[in-house]
């Protein structure tokens, strides 16, 4: 994982879902100018999950937000698929913004599922889960509402399947997110703290489903303070703190023989 | 504390069930037998006095002039609302796009339209044709496509039309700029995160959730259109309720019974107005709040049903089933 100087240049890995170079995030100009990403590099192969861990402020859910281009990376590159995110490089290696159109279509093959879930109020659950394949991919609303059935059973809320979010607990609310996001059939998919807004004995429900969605070889990337489902789900666990990586590895060994001192001052009070 | 009777029933599932004596409420006995007089009063005043001419009423209130009258004012608001919405969507869009001069040009035009009074822009209009008796299509200190003379083609009646749509787009633009300010940021994330183009999200995401907020002010600015619709004398368009029936008073010289008749109409056309607001925002109530919709509320016993009971003895205001409220 080293720096690169010229961005987009390193060529993925091919096995690579995501790999992400040097990226750096400034919120602001001048004066107010916030540095929340300092260089940060991240591979996910495909299949893989890898949990992000790290205090609050340490950039964690910037650096979900840059891979699906909710925030333009003001240096470095991002490439999903093989391919780079928000730009177009020439033949003289000039880049080039991408037109909101061709973004909106890189971003559809990336699910998000947030902390505040952000399911649409004023649709039920089933409109919620066949919206984006109806609006987006011109599907049929017979073949929508098809797959909206399967996710929906997959997910244990067909018995909820007509209730608006506003009738559904928070722990439903984010199950159908996670529906939503998979109507799209995504290659990749992000989870922003998606458990941090739910009471205690409502975790479990969201978790198990992620841990279902992971077992089936979905490429997640989870943000998280659940540092069970780190140790049990996770294949790379990434320690963040100030912008930076501190310190990555497979969960045995960031969670267990943290070499860093940050990452053990960390552990040592979530644990 | 308990009760001091048998319980009514075996099956009731509360069996301590309190009967108690509600607190002694004598002020609204007091209330209702002072607005009883007053009302008795004013009917008094309303029907004894002859001045009224309530059989003069009753005759013109169905009079053909008068009903053909209600039906100008009728297309003058709702004519001018209809072209209104469609201006202020366009203007409130405008206002939030990125690009700048179609901010500035919506800012302008919201400048104008609410700085100006409605009347004297009516008058305004009225006297386009003095200002410009042709007008023409062109460029610019260049040639001209073609032209017409002013008074062929701008006839009173669409001045008056467009003279009142223009004011009101600046309002309704106002109303609709805060509608969808007030939709959390969150929604058009969702959508963007699903690979939603901006349109799209504007037309499935934003609209439907800001129309919650749109819809109440906009019933009130139609109410209000209804009456302003009195003003387009100004331009000088003289079909509508007001001029039609204060004319045909002047001429019988019996203004009280005619400005009685169309203040009937008035209040009548705003009854169903209110009715039709009822149901837009129960529409777009949709999802939210105990206005659950139809589909939602089937289901019996689940979250909703219990939250809807909740919510409708009104004395929770939280989401008691919620972690979080969005």
């Amino acid at each position: 994982m080293s720096a690169v100087a010229d961005p987009a240049a390193a060529p993925a890995d091919a096995a690579d879902m995501v790999s992400v170079r040097a990226v750096h995030k400034v919120f602001g100009h001048g004066h107010d100018a916030v540095h929340v990403l300092k260089g940060v590099d991240l591979d996910v192969a495909r299949g893989e999950v890898t949990v992000i861990l790290g205090p609050s402020g340490s950039g964690k859910s910037t650096l979900l937000r840059c891979i699906n281009e909710l925030e333009e990376i003001t240096g470095g590159s991002v490439v999903v698929g093989g391919e780079l995110m928000g730009y177009r490089k020439d033949a003289q290696g000039t880049l080039h913004r991408l037109h909101p159109k061709v973004v909106a279509k890189q971003r559809s093959r990336i699910g998000m599922v947030f902390q505040r879930f952000h399911l649409f109020p004023h649709m039920t659950a089933l409109e919620n889960i066949m919206e984006a394949p109806v609006q987006v991919r011109g599907m049929s609303k017979k073949a929508a509402k098809q797959r909206a059935l399967e996710l929906i059973e997959r997910v244990g809320l067909s018995d909820r399947m007509e209730h608006y979010p506003a009738q559904l607990s928070g722990g439903q609310q984010q199950r159908v997110a996670i529906a939503r996001a998979l109507a799209m059939d995504p290659e990749l998919m992000l989870f922003d703290e998606p458990t941090s807004a739910l009471d205690p004995e409502l975790v479990g429900e969201v978790l198990s489903v992620m841990q279902d969605l992971a077992r089936s070889g979905m490429t997640m990337i989870v943000v998280t303070h659940e540092i069970g489902f780190a140790r049990e789900v996770a294949d790379h666990v990434v320690f963040m703190d100030d912008g930076v990586i501190v310190e990555a590895g497979p969960p045995s060994e960031v969670l267990d023989a943290p070499k860093e001192q940050r990452t053990q001052d960390f552990l040592a009070h979530v644990l | 504390m308990s009760s001091s009777k048998a319980p009514a029933s075996g099956n009731d599932p509360v069996p301590n069930r309190i009967h108690a004596r509600p607190v002694p409420r004598p002020g609204r006995l007091v209330a209702a037998v002072v607005v009883l007089v007053l009302a008795a009063m004013a009917a008094n005043a309303l029907v004894t006095n002859e001045n009224f001419r309530w059989d003069v009423v009753w005759l013109y209130v169905r009079d053909v002039v008068v009903i053909r009258a209600v039906l100008w004012t009728l297309v003058l608001t709702f004519g001018s609302m209809v072209i209104a919405v469609v201006l202020a969507v366009t203007l409130a869009m405008m206002r939030r796009s990125d690009n700048p001069v179609m901010r500035w040009v919506s800012w302008a035009w919201i400048w104008f339209f609410r700085g100006t009074p409605i009347y004297t822009q009516l008058i305004f209009w009225g006297l386009l044709a003095v200002l410009y008796p042709r007008l023409s299509l062109g460029i610019p200190f260049g040639p001209e496509f073609f032209s017409f003379r002013t008074d062929d083609v701008l006839t009173a009646f669409w001045l008056a039309l467009f003279g009142l749509a223009f004011n009101e787009s600046a309002y309704l633009a106002e109303i609709m700029r805060a509608g969808l300010t007030s939709v959390d940021p969150g929604q058009a994330e969702a959508a963007k995160a699903l690979g939603m183009k901006d349109g799209k999200i504007m037309r499935r995401v934003i609209l439907p959730q800001a129309m919650r907020v749109i819809v109440p002010p906009t019933g009130n600015e139609t109410i209000s259109m209804l009456k302003t619709t009195s003003l387009v004398v100004a331009v000088p368009l003289t079909l509508e309720l007001t001029y039609a029936t204060s004319a045909m008073g002047n001429r019988q010289f019996l203004p009280i019974p005619f400005l009685v008749i169309a203040a009937l109409w008035y209040l009548l056309i705003t009854s169903i107005l209110m009715v039709g607001q009822h149901y837009l925002e129960r529409y777009y109530g949709r999802g939210f709040g105990t206005a659950t919709g139809r589909r939602g509320k089937s289901k019996g016993t689940g979250p909703g049903g219990k939250q809807a009971a909740i919510a409708a003895a009104g004395t929770v205001k939280e989401d008691v089933n919620r972690e979080v409220t969005p």
